[in-house]
């Protein structure tokens, strides 16, 4: 104990520094983990944590019996996980692509419009969807006509929204994530290259055989890291694009947005914590188990 | 194979080709938001949303200019919250990073697990929206900056890989000239980590200039409402007028339309200012994080 003061005292600046830091972190997450009991209480703003009536797992029960539950669940998985292969996918070919190329000028210019959006809210975003796909002056519905194919009242249909959302997501993060893969490559030990060409390979030969698989372990460990993630949807993404427009729910509720109407519109915060409490109960072991993995296979990528 | 040949050979066309029509995929968007923001109503109204209208106009940035007082407000919290919020976590977050990067600190590591956990676990919005009632912050101005985005754990390990990067010698050598923590952190680990520095501000900025979830979340005074959350407002109510049925007597005289999209660039117009920079730091933090962790 001694030992202990004596460390704060002899480096009591150094501590001074890093308190505010741990004084908010304290506040913001540890202090409000008791509000997690919330989860099992019939919560009332005006009884508090302590005096609220207790609900035992009825909240979770409510939840899993509605039809919301699997709908959310799935909805969540289904779509991170398509956003995880497709950006993935379209990041990979731009930076293979990207480092084929030797003019300059050009590759400054294609990744400056390539990562601009990446910059962009998504309520920018879903303005600018509008542009695309309002039903009366949307872009597609006008071309569509000039086609004079049927017109798509794109807002009341929920099928393609899952399309539409997966492109929307590479269109603003796979410029992005493109650069990390593109530094991986930068990495590879330009004399295989070299050898490579002394043995007549062709360019076609040099992308598959010799890029792609030495950044493969790049390519899988930030995978699996995501993997740790894919309970989580993108709230700020669903909400700003589908915002409360209940026709599309079948293919786009998740568990976030469930969350925040459960919480601010509903207003019911126990509900909302029971489903939250789920949420982040599974996101944990999925972050054991995509980091057991990776530490498995790949000791150094390891998350911890 | 000669250099000209290899040039221009098939692959290398089909490469620039592919990745061209990526680029003006990304480009498409922005610049139709753009072209439209410009547009004539009546254009609009006939064509529909147009590369090319009949004819430009004006009007959508007038009306924005004549009597949205509500989207000049909001301009005005965006920049604040911006400006403040940066700051404030760029300073929390830069000097926590100085102490868990100084070896000579004994239990450094077990702060960093400290922070670390959080990461981990978290506990979800209900006990995080919880705290921040209790603390009294609904619906005031601090709500737009203190409850998320003030640290992020993350950050500040970027910045503590950038600062145990550099040379030991300079603050045992400052130990030795009698200077301390205070003043090692700010004269000297501070100016050298400027690079690390300065992606994290703007990783704080976009953060805080794009934000609406705090506002949605914690306000609900409308003279609070930051410009993303307003352009999130007014989309919904344009969506509602869009349902009414045409001609009964509401027909709204206001270039709905291109007023939409002029609100749209005028909120993106400070990142494009600031793009050349942003870019240049963006894609070099990130490439110092991904690959340290």
């Amino acid at each position: 104990m001694t030992g202990f003061i004596r460390e704060l005292i002899r480096n009591k600046y150094a501590y001074l520094l890093v308190l505010p830091a741990v004084v908010y972190v304290f506040i913001f997450s540890y202090a409000s983990y008791p509000y997690l009991l919330v989860a099992f209480q019939h919560f009332d703003y005006n009884k508090g944590l302590f005096n609220s009536d207790w609900a035992g797992l009825a909240n979770f029960q409510f939840f899993f019996k509605s039809n919301d539950a699997m709908r959310v669940t799935w909805n969540t998985i289904k779509l991170n996980v398509l956003f995880l292969i497709f950006v993935t996918f379209f990041a990979l070919m731009l930076a293979i692509l990207f480092n084929e190329i030797r003019n300059k000028l050009y590759i400054r210019l294609a990744q400056t419009t390539l990562i601009f959006p990446s910059f962009l809210s998504w309520i920018i975003v879903s303005y600018m969807m509008y542009s695309l796909f309002a039903t009366e002056y949307g872009i597609i519905n006008q071309t569509l006509k000039g086609l004079g194919i049927e017109q798509m009242n794109w807002y009341s249909n929920p099928n393609p929204w899952p399309t539409i959302l997966v492109s929307m997501k590479v269109w603003k993060d796979a410029g992005m994530a493109s650069i990390i893969y593109l530094a991986a490559i930068t990495g590879i030990d330009g004399s295989l290259y070299e050898s490579a060409d002394l043995d007549g390979a062709t360019r076609w030969q040099k992308m598959t055989r010799i890029t792609l698989p030495l950044i493969m372990p790049t390519v899988t460990i930030l995978t699996l890291l995501n993997l740790g993630k894919i309970f989580y949807a993108d709230f700020g993404m669903i909400y700003a694009i589908i915002g409360d427009n209940g026709v599309l729910y079948p293919t786009t509720d998740v568990i976030d947005t469930y969350v925040f109407r459960a919480l601010r519109m509903v207003g019911d915060p126990s509900n909302a914590a029971a489903v939250g409490l789920f949420q982040s109960t599974v996101g944990l072991l999925l972050v054991f188990v995509a980091n057991w993995i990776t530490r498995r296979y790949f000791k150094e990528g390891a998350l911890y | 194979m000669t250099t000209i040949g290899r040039r221009f050979s098939p692959g290398v066309i089909g490469i620039y080709l592919l990745l061209t029509i990526f680029a003006l995929a990304c480009l498409l968007p922005m610049v139709m938001t753009l072209v439209v923001s410009f547009s004539d109503e009546n254009s609009i109204v006939n064509k529909g949303y147009s590369l090319f209208p009949d004819a430009f106009s004006l009007d959508g940035y007038r009306a924005i200019f004549a009597n949205s007082e509500i989207i000049f407000k909001g301009y005005g919290i965006s920049l604040f919250i911006t400006a403040v919020g940066t700051v404030l976590a760029l300073f929390l977050t830069a000097i926590g990073a100085y102490t868990l990067a100084n070896p000579q600190v004994k239990y450094r590591n077990h702060l960093a697990l400290f922070f670390f956990i959080t990461t981990l676990f978290n506990a979800g919005i209900v006990p995080w929206y919880l705290m921040v009632k209790k603390l009294g912050l609904l619906d005031n101005i601090l709500a737009l900056i203190i409850p998320s985005l003030l640290f992020s754990a993350f950050n500040m390990f970027l910045i503590r890989n950038f600062m145990e990067s550099l040379p030991d010698a300079l603050r045992e050598s400052a130990y030795i000239d009698g200077a301390n923590d205070l003043t090692i952190a700010f004269r000297i680990y501070m100016p050298l980590s400027l690079p690390a520095l300065a992606t994290i501000s703007l990783f704080y900025a976009i953060g805080y200039w794009n934000d609406w979830w705090n506002a949605i979340m914690l306000v609900d005074n409308k003279d609070l409402y930051p410009l993303q959350y307003i352009l999130f407002q007014l989309r919904s109510n344009i969506q509602m007028l869009e349902m009414l049925p045409k001609g009964a007597g509401n027909e709204y005289t206001m270039p709905a339309e291109s007023v939409k999209m002029a609100t749209v660039i005028i909120t993106i117009g400070p990142i494009a200012l600031l793009y050349p920079y942003l870019q240049r730091y963006f894609v070099k933090g990130l490439v110092v994080g991904s690959v340290k962790g």
